[in-house]
């Protein structure tokens, strides 16, 4: 027995060093702030040469973490109490969510006089909870375009519409050429029918015209509200015709939207028009991406009530605060200049806000007009399903839209989407 | 008199005393091997070593930790008088295995049955509400019929063709080979055999080169290709096809397995006695068998109704295949509604109750209960 | 049964296995073919169209998952550069780094559960076996958060020993079901002598169960493996995606492209992940395939 004390004891001695070695490295680690966020692969590190510039000027070491499975992770390590310093939230309704739970550093003053200055209104107010604000937006994304193969369109004598009567024009004329005007695919596992969702919402701000669109996102005008079925039917009127859409609903419904954009590319074109946001060109064939300005043509989805002009659908990210220290509101101040975007606006593939930009940055002519068309756009207004709570935005909506074009008639999708808005 | 009564006394204080010095002992070995294990965890973490050897390190450290924590648990208990000592012996074997489960499942199952009688935020208590939703949601009776027939074909599937191989490969000279392909799918992960199925379930329109090798089956011979997962009921079938595609091997291994244990002298004597295979197969080697079929049947039922990965990879829950463990993910992590992500998490643990208790009633029959 | 029908029996037989066989083994090789192809023939053609056409085969989508994939961004001083991301190796040792303790100790403590509940008696026995296996059927989401909770009072969070024991928390239900049937079909003869002969509870385990359950064990440790090697949850919330941590799994996932543009690199990948676990098995093998004792014995 003595032994085994005896044992014990030398052990325990042995141990004590390892426990102060573990102790004496903790005290020389240099300042981080941590970031968890929705890019991975190519987009981190973009995101990462980025903000390189600020590591190098304040000696602040930024540790990013991307995952695809942010959306979950974030909201299992923020209720486990392992939040990061910074997140950036692909979606309004996570910032909504951590802010009504009192999770989030409401930005301070001197951030929120950099936001008045650097950003429209807009953004402020996405940014914000019950009238405190908490997020800060970096890169963003614009939806509402229309992209389409510039020399076989060329070739066939198509022009760009510049109403919605010229834009049925053109989709009758192509069918008479025995061409097939769109190309369609809502797939995206288990997001799938957000594509659809961002087609009824550009149609919802040109019929029904931005106001009632905020009171659309916020519940007071219901999906079983006229306005809102007019905007199914106006959809309807394309996607639900074989002659319009490449391939039918089958084709809509089984497709990748990463995918869906090939029938643009190929000799001859399958399919003569795609709408999607700018990150789209990330998905096209490498030849078109070598010369996108020679290969591909965008224009903005054409106005249908000429009071409501053509407004810009978008989303974006946001950051926001969990852990306030000095050094992590010294990375807010940075991210909200036109500095924290400028290398990755270089780099191609992402959109900013900032009102003081240079648009010579963005590396060809089709992302410096998206990016002026974003800037100076009469109407912005945020992606609904994004804003919606989630229930409905993330789940009923996009399987309202699955349903509707598996067939299912539409007063009763709408009706199944209405009920499941959360009282 | 006395003096016998001082040194009973004597020799009780000094039991006393040795029991003490004992206990002492008992509860300081412990103590510093938790100590040693947990510095050694600290220089593990905090260590700067190349990658490499804190792998190997920490694998040693942990795997003989345990080993160490089972020895020192054990001589510990020996510690005690013999009458005690053998109270708690059980303890030392199941004592770890109890805690861990009640740290990592028991606890946070007691959790979200606390939950699920709240709110979306976990505020306001709603009663009965979440289960309400979670028995009368359309949504919710479409997981429970599906997962049903995923529970019925799932496993029936994937017990059925492990049996049927495993009896098979047992007759063929070529069975490891044979079961080795069988079992090639089980170490595929889920996205991988997302990827594997979109190959056999793409769809491409009319005219087209399909990828998918079941429509480019249905355009050679004429008839109009499918757009398989969106079509409903059948949709369910396809992905279950998956699992049984999946888990096959699991079934053959242990089926297998339990096949050669079975004497070849019984099954000599039904061949003298003139029963056909099927004869010997129904009658002799089943019954034989039938405890590993119950033992894997469970598994795979369990597997089934907790079906999460295959669904939200192919489907997302969309066309009408939603599931309970879908369901349940999405009211968790995609609505952030605690309490009805946690009343479903209950329901699903409910739902076991008929099987476990039907495992149990055949370990009463056996010698262990 | 005269050699004729026998040998017909043996022909039926092999057949019917080839077709069972192949049926299996077509996805398979789908999935190979595809990964030696390049991102356009995988979206435009059939992988079997390589059995009739001329189709080039290419290593590309192995080497550019193993080598990282190919980034082009700006630089500081306003230079585009394009550079290879991290290759694999780092994520092998991680992988393997969690994925052993998280089979072996598992199987260590089930196993010593499995031969308490068994064969030692001891109060409420039965209650805490019906808890146990009850526990099967919790969805671990919902223990993430809790216990993710409890971590960062202690210190776990982000530490190899923490996802060890997370992992040996999710897996003992099923470990101890299944040894435990295994367990309670040795003869009672066998314990009975040992325990006569005086042998102590630790040693009758260490020298007569662990020995004799080697079948189970193997194909019990083979399943776990495969679990534990495939998971990207688990890892993703007690170990955190930094790279100096990621997983195999994880590095794939995000290999696949911030939108899932890549997914010709899931079939190289997928094939990858699969190289491990499939020495496992076959090193496994010829243990659990010597069938389980218990029966033999019992018979």
């Amino acid at each position: 027995m003595k032994k085994v004390l005896m044992i014990a004891l030398i052990i325990a001695i042995v141990a004590m060093p390892i426990f102060s070695a573990g102790q004496a490295e903790k005290v020389s680690a240099q300042k981080t702030v941590t970031v968890f966020g929705a890019f991975v692969d190519e987009e981190a590190h973009r995101f990462e040469e980025a903000i390189r510039p600020f590591e190098e000027k304040t000696g602040i070491k930024v540790i990013y973490e991307g995952s695809k499975d942010f959306e979950t992770l974030i909201s299992v390590r923020v209720e486990g109490g392992n939040a990061p310093d910074i997140a950036g939230l692909p979606q309004p309704g996570l910032m909504l969510n951590f802010a009504e739970k009192g999770k989030l550093v409401p930005i301070w003053s001197s951030l929120g006089a950099l936001i008045d200055k650097n950003y429209a209104p807009v953004w402020r107010d996405l940014g914000s909870y019950k009238g405190t604000t908490y997020g800060v937006f970096h890169r963003v994304n614009a939806k509402s375009f229309v992209w389409y193969p510039k020399k076989a369109w060329a070739k066939a004598g198509y022009t760009v519409p510049k109403t919605w009567d010229e834009l049925n024009r053109l989709m009758d004329r192509m069918v008479a050429n025995g061409h097939t005007p769109w190309a369609v695919g809502i797939e995206s596992g288990g997001a799938t029918g957000w594509v659809g969702t961002d087609w009824i919402e550009d149609i919802m701000l040109r019929t029904a015209g931005p106001e009632k669109y905020d009171r659309w996102v916020s519940g007071e005008l219901g999906f079983n509200s006229p306005e809102v079925k007019a905007a199914f039917e106006v959809l309807g009127k394309i996607w639900l015709d074989p002659r319009y859409v490449y391939g039918g609903k089958n084709y809509i419904l089984t497709t990748s939207f990463g995918d869906a954009q090939e029938p643009l590319f190929t000799n001859p074109p399958k399919a003569w028009m795609h709408r999607q946001g700018n990150f789209i060109t990330g998905f096209f064939p490498e030849e078109v991406q070598e010369s996108l300005e020679d290969e591909v043509g965008v224009f903005a989805l054409p106005a249908i009530d000429v009071q409501f002009g053509i407004p810009v659908l978008g989303g974006g990210d946001q950051f926001v605060v969990f852990n306030d220290r000095p050094e992590v509101r010294q990375f807010m101040e940075f991210l909200a200049t036109w500095e924290s975007g400028k290398l990755w606006a270089q780099a191609g593939g992402a959109l900013f806000p900032y009102l003081d930009q240079d648009l010579r940055a963005y590396p060809n002519a089709i992302e410096r007009s998206l990016a002026e068309a974003l800037v100076n756009a009469k109407v912005f207004r945020f992606d609904a399903s994004d804003l919606m709570p989630a229930q409905v935005g993330a789940g009923t909506f996009w399987s309202g839209i699955v349903d509707w074009v598996g067939g299912k008639s539409l007063d009763a999708v709408l009706s199944d989407i209405q009920r499941s808005w959360p009282k | 008199m006395a003096e016998e009564a001082t040194s009973k006394n004597r020799a009780l204080a000094h039991g006393g005393l040795a029991t003490l010095g004992r206990l002492a002992v008992s509860i300081f070995v412990p103590l510093v091997t938790f100590v040693v294990l947990w510095g050694g965890f600290i220089f593990l973490k905090e260590s700067k070593a190349p990658p490499a050897l804190i792998a190997i390190i920490a694998i040693v450290w942990g795997v003989g930790g345990v080993a160490l924590l089972f020895w020192v648990a054990d001589w510990t208990v020996n510690r005690f008088p013999p009458a005690i000592a053998k109270r708690l012996q059980p303890f030392v074997f199941v004592g770890p295995a109890l805690i861990i489960l009640a740290w990592y499942l028991f606890l946070p199952t007691l959790r979200s049955l606390y939950l699920s009688f709240f709110d979306a935020q976990s505020r306001n208590f709603v009663g009965l509400a979440n289960f309400v939703y979670a028995f009368t949601d359309p949504k919710m009776l479409e997981s429970f019929v599906n997962n049903l027939l995923w529970i019925i074909l799932g496993t029936g599937g994937s017990v059925g063709m492990g049996l049927l191989i495993a009896l098979l490969a047992d007759r063929s000279r070529a069975e490891k080979a044979f079961k080795s392909i069988i079992f090639t799918p089980m170490a595929i992960s889920f996205v991988g055999a997302g990827v594997i199925w979109r190959f056999v379930y793409a769809y491409k329109p009319v005219g087209e080169s399909q990828i998918g090798l079941l429509n480019a089956l249905l355009t050679l011979f004429g008839a109009e290709p499918q757009a398989w997962i969106t079509l409903r009921p059948w949709n369910n079938i396809f992905l279950i096809a998956i699992l049984v595609w999946l888990q096959t091997g699991y079934a053959m291994v242990i089926i297998s397995a339990a096949l050669k244990g079975v004497p070849s002298s019984i099954i000599e004597a039904g061949r003298i006695d003139g029963a056909g295979e099927l004869r010997v197969i129904g009658s002799i080697i089943i019954p034989y068998i039938f405890t590993t079929l119950v033992t894997v049947s469970t598994t795979i039922i369990i597997i089934s109704l907790k079906i999460f990965d295959i669904v939200y990879t192919m489907t997302g829950g969309q066309y009408g295949t939603e599931v309970i463990a879908s369901m349940q993910y999405k009211q968790m992590f995609n609505y952030y509604d605690f309490g009805k992500g946690s009343a479903i998490a209950i329901v699903l643990v409910l739902a076991v109750t008929p099987v476990m208790w039907y495992n149990l009633r055949q370990f009463s029959k056996q010698e262990g209960f | 049964m005269s050699i004729k029908t026998e040998q017909r029996w043996l022909r039926l037989v092999n057949a019917s296995l080839i077709v069972l066989v192949l049926l299996w083994a077509i996805p398979i090789i789908g999935l190979f073919i595809s990964s030696l192809r390049a991102k356009s023939d995988v979206l435009n053609s059939g992988w079997w169209t390589i059995l009739y056409t001329k189709s080039r085969l290419t290593f590309a989508n192995y080497k550019q998952v193993l080598g990282g994939s190919k980034y082009t961004f700006v630089d500081s001083a306003g230079r585009t550069v394009r550079a290879s991301g991290d290759n694999l190796s780092r994520a092998f040792i991680n992988s393997l780094t969690v994925t052993i303790p998280s089979v072996i100790i598992p199987l260590l403590i089930a196993s010593a559960a499995a031969f308490g509940f068994a064969w030692l008696i001891f109060p409420g026995r039965k209650a805490f076996f019906t808890a146990v296996v009850a526990m099967l059927v919790v969805p671990l989401q919902i223990a993430l958060i809790p216990i993710l909770r409890d971590y960062q009072k202690i210190g776990l969070t982000g530490s190899y020993l923490g996802i060890w024991l997370a992992h040996t928390g999710f897996g003992l239900p099923l470990g101890i079901y299944l040894l435990y049937n295994y367990v309670s079909t040795i003869p009672r003869d066998i314990f009975e002598s040992a325990f006569l002969d005086g042998a102590k509870p630790l040693v009758v385990f260490a020298r007569l169960v662990l020995p004799l359950s080697v079948p189970a064990i193997a194909s019990l440790a083979i399943f776990q493996f495969l679990w534990v090697w495939n998971d990207l949850l688990v890892a993703l919330v007690f170990l955190g995606g930094t790279s100096d941590v990621a997983v195999l799994t994880q590095r794939l996932a995000t290999m696949v492209g911030s939108r899932g543009q890549d997914w010709h690199l899931l079939t190289a990948g997928a094939f990858i992940v699969m190289v491990i676990p499939l020495i496992v098995f076959f090193a496994l093998q010829r243990y659990f395939v010597q069938g389980l004792m218990a029966g033999s014995v019992k018979g």
